[in-house]
């Protein structure tokens, strides 16, 4: 083993450039990320408007709104017990951002310095890597995909739902409000971060060395392989639309703006 | 013509400073030239390893400005030549004097590696057929200059020195070829787990940022590797069916 060069300081590098307003940006987003859905999530209310859900609550098993799939929330549950349709499934998608390769990267340089930026210095000296407890958990990633695939499922039901309005006549009318074109946006770009996942490459093809004679397969691992070329920039731009498009729901249903229809 | 002041790291094991040296800078130089110059007027045993001048060799390596650069593929119009540009041997390696390090610990553990065994050949006379679109995936990791830029980023190794346990993104990608190549039979998934520890890697990609081959390192070569150490060693589905599963 070369002797140990002397370690760097926390911070200590020779770069010139702006090396900490990525980590900086990254931190700022993601804890405000954090920080919102888990008010929504505890907060709850506000999360429907007519035939628009927000996703963060979708889906709904057992809730107050028409959205729900069983009704409303069970009376047996002790009433200290907070409750939302949200605290339910929030762990799905949540852990499969918190588990997703490009998030882990991203987060160990923003959260937890680990390092800060390239060649630049950190502030803890031992080192255990996702090579034992607790980050060795990271490795079940593939899980929170299957999950979330399901999820995709839900999700582009709502988008469906957003299409369908309730008319004077007491029957759905095809139709277009904004609700409509920013939940449908948002499941595409949940679909391209979802289809774009390092486990699923893996799971499509990547886990063969010959995919020559496995047309099928072939075509799969291609696909996702096109989406993961930007799996950052799908894992960016799907954030932001969930946000939008629980903050759109939240503030239509608080009246603080109004939905326009286009059809 | 112009001047420009390069502050480069003079020294050997036992400690070293940076000193400045001004020198005339023109248009299309690279830092390897600036280098060469400032050794032919004024610093003639200044030690620097290079060879090709083409990027190709991989010898030239050294951290300009902070980040991991070949000296030769650099050029000084992408640098600020407003301030000192600082010149440093790779800091991951031993010092041997200047900008020279010791990469040796690299090529010991590259004899670690299971090395490449073909399976049987497929046609009577000892040759293999393999589809042009199969090989795709491991050509590109053949790319590899040797350069060990990667492994300078890279924290594992620069900052926490775990050069016992880990092999660093370079042997990662020699490995990926090599598990990835269509004929290869050999199998080095518990390997990557037990002895390589791919598992200190945090997908950082710091390697892939710096290396100069382009080489996808952590997305193409780690990933894939760490998924398939999940399939065999992480995913209690898997194991499950093992056991019960049709064999
Ligand atoms: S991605 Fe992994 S191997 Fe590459 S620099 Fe980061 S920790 Fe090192
Ligand atoms: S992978 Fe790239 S950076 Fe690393 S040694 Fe090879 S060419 Fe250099
Ligand atoms: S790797 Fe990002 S979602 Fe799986
Ligand atoms: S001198 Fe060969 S890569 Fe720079």
């Amino acid at each position: 083993m070369p002797e140990a060069v002397q370690r760097a300081a926390w911070g200590q590098t020779r770069r010139q450039d702006t090396w900490w307003v990525e980590p900086l940006i990254a931190f700022i987003v993601f804890t405000s990320f954090i920080v919102y859905a888990t008010y929504r999530a505890f907060a709850g209310g506000h999360y429907w408007v007519g035939n628009y859900l927000s996703p963060f609550f979708s889906p709904e098993l057992w809730g107050a709104s028409p959205h729900a799939f069983f009704g409303n929330v069970p009376s047996w549950l002790p009433a200290w017990l907070p409750y939302s349709p949200a605290l339910l499934i929030l762990p799905f998608p949540g852990g499969f951002r918190l588990t997703c390769y490009y998030y882990r990267g991203a987060y160990y340089k923003s959260h937890w310095a680990d390092p800060p930026s390239c060649a630049v210095g950190e502030p803890r000296g031992s080192y255990r890597g996702e090579n034992s407890f607790p980050l060795i958990v990271m490795n079940l990633h593939r899980y929170f995909l299957y999950a979330a695939l399901i999820f995709l499922i839900f999700l582009s039901h709502d988008a469906w739902k957003s299409m369908w309005f309730l008319g004077n006549d007491g029957h759905e009318h095809f139709g277009v409000g904004i609700g409509t074109i920013i939940l449908t946006a948002n499941v595409v770009l949940l679909a391209g971060y979802t289809f774009g996942c390092h486990s699923l490459r893996h799971l499509t093809g990547g886990l063969f060395d010959v995919l020559s004679n496995k047309p099928l397969r072939k075509k799969a691992y291609e696909c996702v392989s096109w989406c993961n070329k930007n799996h950052m920039r799908w894992a960016w731009f799907s954030l932001f639309g969930v946000v939008t498009s629980d903050v759109f729901i939240n503030l239509l249903s608080r009246g603080i703006i109004s939905d326009v229809r286009f059809i | 013509m112009s001047k420009a002041t390069f502050s480069v790291w003079r020294g050997d094991k036992s400690g070293g400073k940076l000193v400045d040296y001004t020198t005339e800078v023109s248009e299309g130089m690279v830092v390897l030239d600036a280098v060469h110059q400032i050794q032919a007027e004024s610093a003639n045993d200044m030690a620097v390893r290079w060879n090709c001048k083409a990027g190709k060799c991989g010898s030239c390596s050294a951290e300009i400005n902070g980040m991991p650069k070949l000296m030769c593929m650099t050029r000084l119009n992408t640098l600020d030549l407003s301030k000192p540009v600082t010149i440093e041997p790779m800091r991951a390696f031993p010092s041997i004097r200047d900008l020279v390090t010791d990469v040796s610990w690299n090529f010991r553990v590259k004899k670690t590696i299971k090395k490449f065994k073909p399976r049987k050949p497929d046609a009577p006379d000892g040759t293999w057929r393999v589809q042009n679109e199969d090989i795709e995936r491991p050509q590109e990791m053949r790319k590899c200059i040797e350069c060990f830029l990667c492994q300078d980023v890279c924290h594992v190794l620069r900052d926490h020195q775990k050069h016992e346990e880990f092999i660093g993104p370079r042997f990662l990608v020699y490995t990926a070829a090599l598990e990835m190549n269509p004929i290869d039979d050999d199998d080095r998934v518990d390997d990557l787990k037990f002895k390589h520890n791919i598992g200190f890697c945090n997908i950082t990609k710091c390697c892939t940022k710096v290396c100069p081959e382009h080489i996808t390192i952590t997305d193409n070569a780690i990933i894939p590797l760490k998924e398939r150490v999940v399939d065999r060693h992480y995913d209690p589905l898997k194991k499950l069916l093992k056991v019960f599963g049709p064999k």
